[in-house]
């Protein structure tokens, strides 16, 4: 862990699509600095040889035999529930990238 | 200044499933836009995935095809990112822990000519995983559409070592690639339908030199022109930038097949921070050994070795493998045909020339050729016709009357040949009474004949086939002729 | 007898076998109530009477043919408003959804339909399931019934409140870090987190994906016995659902399992920061069990002091992926003042997410992202791998864990708003069990001295269901708190 946590609130709210206001950056990086101090708790843990818990109840190979279709939707399911659509699809500002 | 140039490729392959990787919804392409969609596919809310076990059997298949590894334990993570094609804004992949390692491609360099065998190499695969395709946008002039049809559609993503040295062996890949797919049976690898889908990763450093140099990334590489013409335009330029001294900035660049040319999207700094972590919604998948094993003994024979084979057994020239060895089907055809009748040559000339042209020929206009599996004749029928010529029965220029009309009514060339007495002619009394006239007819071609000019005789064979239409036995005909002209002296 | 909308599932499901009630009565009772009370508890996000009183109808007509589908055939269960139902709303108490409505079913909910349930409302939340007082909601902020100027408790806290105050006869919540257990101590009422994997989230909109669990809320251990029993079992459409070697009868099982007991006290969850009534209550009925014949062991979990911070990383971490197809795309909140593809995606979340949502997902991207996954989510799950260890060794010697709930009873709304960590921090009894995956129930131990409720929290071995049933009970029928109701 770095010594100092930084959390870089421009970078990290970008990074979730976030808009925040400056105000709103502001009260959420001071919040968030105190908490990050509060996990410095896990430094101290020695976690050598441990195993990460991704699943409480780990099993293995869950999955769908026989790889045959299941229902689907009528495209006016999506298209109304889309806040914009046309020809049913969802209608987005163009898209650059 | 010389330069190395090194290439590494990342492949996406949609594995041709009925259904998606992560819910039971169907996909075929080409369907109306959002009809193959359901609560998992649009990452409504509450909504969770379950693996499609088709797909990971697909994708073992054509990891040991591949000769890659394939792992004891594979497990799931997202790679989160937002784009408007993303229902979920992450992707379901695998990235710590992926289903196939290593592998490796054996390819073929282009020969000095068409009809010439090239040289051939293994090129290092790093990996295969499995993740799911997002949706498909279109781009009008002021907004973009989004169809979701195509939203978790299983691929398999094959990640080449930097192991390619030149355009050339990049499309050598490719080519070789697709053909073992093909073998596998797991896509149709039609890269119009995008099924198929390359990024290429190039970097140039001085001849000789052990130290990688800055790699830039291709995407959006949708054909196999594509490929060439990106990576071609690619080594130009850092080879100018590096000549006039410059740096390569690592970046993502995007080709534009219209241009010619390729644009910068965006730089390392901008590089996606992907924030990978295991997905908790899916379990792990622990690989049955015995099942492993299964699919590995009933891998199909790689195209490579077949063709080795074809020419070390069955004596067949590099021009004939090299057409059927790369289609299983054409393969698969030209074996059950000789099963039949033990003619390699005849039959495999039969499938990779007359087939083949009929079955292009017969394709509507602007399409592409028909299949060998729409293709009206069986290996039965061409496996009789060789039988045919074999027994004398009919002349090898008969044969290409029969073998047209067997392409287009479907019917047994024997039956073809006696409905219409296409037999070949052995009676040498006709044939002799024939020959005479033809050569009382021309004088000259028997003077010619006479003085040394074996061609000659052909002035004299053609009158006699064409008042047999074809039949009489070319060498009962040669015969007769040669021995009443020397008779005649 | 307390009047219908303040019975059990059980009083109320013999009534309408026996024929001396119908469902629509009752459903009329429950409406007639929630008409009346709802102006001051406030645990309604939406609610449609006309068609609860015609589930109700065909109920009525389905025990009228002979075709009842069993105890909970008619019975008015409210929903929290993070679950599916088709047809129905479903805004997870945010903007972000404010008119989407459900085309599918939880699977939670089609096993309620076909038990025969009647459906009854969408009770309010923290928005997203983040929250412990249900001040987080979008639409309003839900009262205490025990004493209207206090937070119910969260994120369930509508389907908490709805119980205490006559609104529901039993509700469904949905618990996290504590999220039923929680508002079920603070309202004074039955609050059940099972297994994890062992009731599916299929439909159950995800906050933390690998903490996440719906369970029963109701007035008794009894009726909770037999919502979950309801509730459970392997689902082909949720891969981490788990299907029981043997489902016991739990409300048949309550009979058998009478005790004694080894339960387990850990000596940590009785240091700094707990109320004194509050643990002077739990101590008290540590020593009912204890004269009862039960034997109370001092268990340590040593690494339970770390699973504030282990769940603040996990679970925000996974609430920053699973929150981020709340876009503004296919479905929900869409801000009109875009002009390009990013600011969509940046602009409606940013106006459709509430102040602690955005926190939250700032705090799950930063732990995930580059240069800091290491540190912190990967610590944390290694770090939630000895939390685990800790119960499974606490397991060995002991049948039951007794705990208190909350450190502290209701608190004032507003009071803790401007301080999110010490938000977090009354979430330390309920959190770890999460992070380990156990079952666990809060069930009411008795009151302040200004008559706020507390809660005792039982915690289960893996799959133990049944036994943490019977504990439960045990102290429930010799104590009858949950015939005390609020006076509204």
């Amino acid at each position: 862990m770095t010594d100092k946590a930084h959390l870089d609130i421009e970078y990290v709210s970008q990074l979730a699509r976030l808009d925040l206001s400056a105000a709103e950056k502001e009260k959420l990086g001071s919040q968030l600095a105190a908490i990050l101090e509060h996990f410095d708790a896990l430094k101290a843990v020695d976690v050598s040889g441990v195993e990460p818990t991704a699943h409480a109840h780990a099993v293995e190979n869950v999955w769908r035999e026989g790889d045959r279709a299941g229902p689907v939707y009528d495209p006016e399911v999506l298209s109304s529930m889309a806040p914009e659509s046309r020809d049913n699809q969802v209608v987005v500002p163009k898209v650059v990238e | 200044m010389e330069y190395d140039v090194v290439i590494g490729l990342e492949i996406h392959v949609q594995l041709k499933t009925r259904t998606k990787m992560f819910t039971a919804a169907p996909y075929a392409y080409g369907a109306d836009p959002n009809t193959l969609i359901d609560p998992v596919v649009l990452g409504l809310p509450g909504t969770l995935p379950v693996l499609n076990h088709a797909a990971v059997e697909a994708c073992a298949k054509l990891g040991l095809l591949l000769a890659c590894e394939i792992a004891e334990v594979c497990k799931w993570d997202r790679k989160n990112y937002f784009y408007p094609d993303s229902p979920k804004n992450y992707q379901l992949t695998q990235n710590e822990q992926p289903l196939c390692l290593g592998g490796q491609v054996e390819i073929e360099l282009p020969g000095t000519s068409r009809n010439i065998q090239g040289e051939h190499r293994l090129v290092k695969l790093n990996r295969i995983h499995l993740e799911e395709d997002p949706g498909k946008l279109t781009h009008t002039a002021f907004d973009t559409t989004i169809d979701f049809n195509r939203a978790g559609v299983p691929l398999a993503e094959i990640v080449t070592e930097p192991d390619l040295h030149s355009s050339e062996e990049a499309v050598a890949f490719l080519n070789a690639l697709i053909h073992l797919i093909h073998y596998a049976g797991v896509s149709d690898c039609d890269m119009e339908k995008g099924q198929l889908r390359c990024d290429a990763n190039v970097s140039l450093k001085p001849a000789g030199s052990k130290t990688l140099g800055t790699r830039t990334e291709m995407k959006n590489l949708n054909s196999i022109s594509n490929v060439r013409a990106a990576i071609e335009y690619e080594i130009a330029r850092q080879t100018e930038l590096l000549d006039a001294g410059e740096s390569i900035t690592q970046e993502t660049r995007r080709w534009s097949a219209e241009n010619g040319t390729s644009s910068s999207l965006r730089s390392k700094e901008e590089a996606h921070d992907y924030r990978y972590f295991p997905d908790p919604d899916l379990m792990p998948v622990r690989m049955d050994r015995a099942r492993v094993a299964e699919l590995q003994a009933a891998l199909p024979e790689r195209p490579y070795d077949k063709q080795r084979r074809y020419q070390e057994t069955l004596d067949l020239p590099f021009t004939l493998t090299s057409v059927l060895c790369p289609d299983p089907k054409l393969c698969t055809f030209f074996e059950e045909a000789l099963e039949l009748h033990p003619a390699p040559k005849v039959i495999a000339n039969y499938i990779a020339n007359d087939l083949l042209r009929e079955l292009s020929a017969s394709a509507a206009h602007g399409e592409s050729a028909l299949s060998i599996s729409d293709c009206p004749l069986t290996p039965a029928h061409i496996a009789e016709l060789a039988k045919l010529i074999e027994n004398g029965v009919i002349t090898k220029q008969i044969a290409k009357e029969v073998f047209t009309t067997m392409y287009q009514s479907g019917n047994m060339p024997a039956v073809i040949v006696e409905k219409e007495g296409l037999q070949q002619s052995d009676n040498s009394d006709e044939i002799e009474a024939l020959c005479r006239e033809a050569i009382a007819g021309n004088a000259k071609a028997v003077a010619q004949f006479k003085e040394g000019n074996a061609k000659a005789l052909n002035a004299l064979k053609g009158p006699v086939m064409k008042a047999t239409k074809g039949q009489a036995n070319p060498a009962t005909l040669d015969q007769i002729l040669r021995s009443l002209i020397q008779s005649e002296a | 007898m307390p009047e219908l909308y303040h019975q059990t599932i059980a009083q109320l499901s013999a009534a309408l076998e026996a024929g001396s009630l119908t469902s629509v009565a009752l459903m009329q009772a429950v409406i007639e109530r929630t008409e009346a009370v709802e102006p001051q508890v406030k645990a309604f996000i939406h609610r449609d009477a006309e068609d609860a009183l015609q589930q109700a109808h065909a109920s009525d007509e389905r025990r009228a043919s002979g075709n009842s589908l069993g105890p909970l055939d008619g019975i008015p269960i409210g929903i929290k408003d993070i679950l599916a139902v088709k047809g129905q709303p479903l805004r997870c108490a945010s903007k972000m959804l404010d008119n989407f409505v459900s085309p599918y079913d939880a699977t939670v909910i089609a096993q309620l339909k076909a038990a025969g349930a009647v459906l009854w409302g969408r009770l309010n939340m923290d928005e997203f399931a983040m929250g412990s007082s249900t001040e987080n909601s979008a639409y309003m902020a839900t009262a205490n019934p025990w004493d209207l100027d206090r937070i119910p408790g969260g994120s369930s806290g509508g389907s908490a409140a709805a119980i205490a105050a006559g609104q529901a006869i039993a509700t469904i919540g949905t618990d996290t870090g504590g999220s039923i257990r929680q508002p079920a101590a603070l309202c004074g009422v039955v609050g059940m987190k099972p297994t994890y994997g062992l009731v599916s989230r299929y439909g159950l909109v995800a906050f933390a994906s690998s903490l996440d669990q719906a369970g029963p809320m109701t007035r008794t251990v009894e009726d909770a016995a037999l919502l979950l029993q309801t509730m459970l079992g392997k689902d082909p459409l949720d891969s981490t659902s788990i299907a029981m070697p043997k489902v016991p009868d739990f409300r048949a099982e309550l009979k058998h399992r009478k005790g004694p007991w080894k339960l387990g006290v850990p000596r940590e969850f009785f240091g700094d920061g707990i109320d004194p009534e509050v643990k002077a209550n739990i101590e008290a009925a540590i020593e009912w069990y204890r004269a009862q014949g039960s034997e109370i062991v001092d268990i340590s979990l040593p690494h339970a002091h770390l699973s504030v911070p282990v769940y603040y990383i996990v679970a925000t971490a996974e609430a920053s992926s699973n929150l981020a197809r709340f876009d503004g795309v296919r479905y929900g909140h869409r801000s009109v003042a875009v002009e390009d593809a990013l600011s969509l995606f940046t602009q409606s979340r940013g106006e459709g997410f509430g102040d602690e949502v955005k926190r939250r997902i700032i705090l799950g991207t930063y732990v995930l992202s580059s240069g800091y996954y290491d540190a912190y989510y990967l610590r944390a799950q290694k770090v939630r791998t000895l939390i685990r260890r800790d119960f499974e060794n606490a397991f060995e010697t002991v049948d039951a864990i007794l705990s208190p709930t909350s450190p502290t009873p209701a608190f004032k709304r507003g009071e803790r708003s401007n301080d999110p960590l010490a938000m977090y921090l009354s979430d330390i009894y309920t959190i770890a069990v999460n992070l380990a995956g156990l079952p666990a129930l809060s069930l009411p131990s008795g009151f302040t001295s200004n008559g706020l409720p507390i809660g005792l929290q039982v915690i289960g071995k893996a799959f133990g269901e049944a036994d943490l049933f019977a504990v439960a009970q045990a102290y429930e029928q010799a104590h009858n708190f949950h015939l005390v109701t609020a006076e509204l």
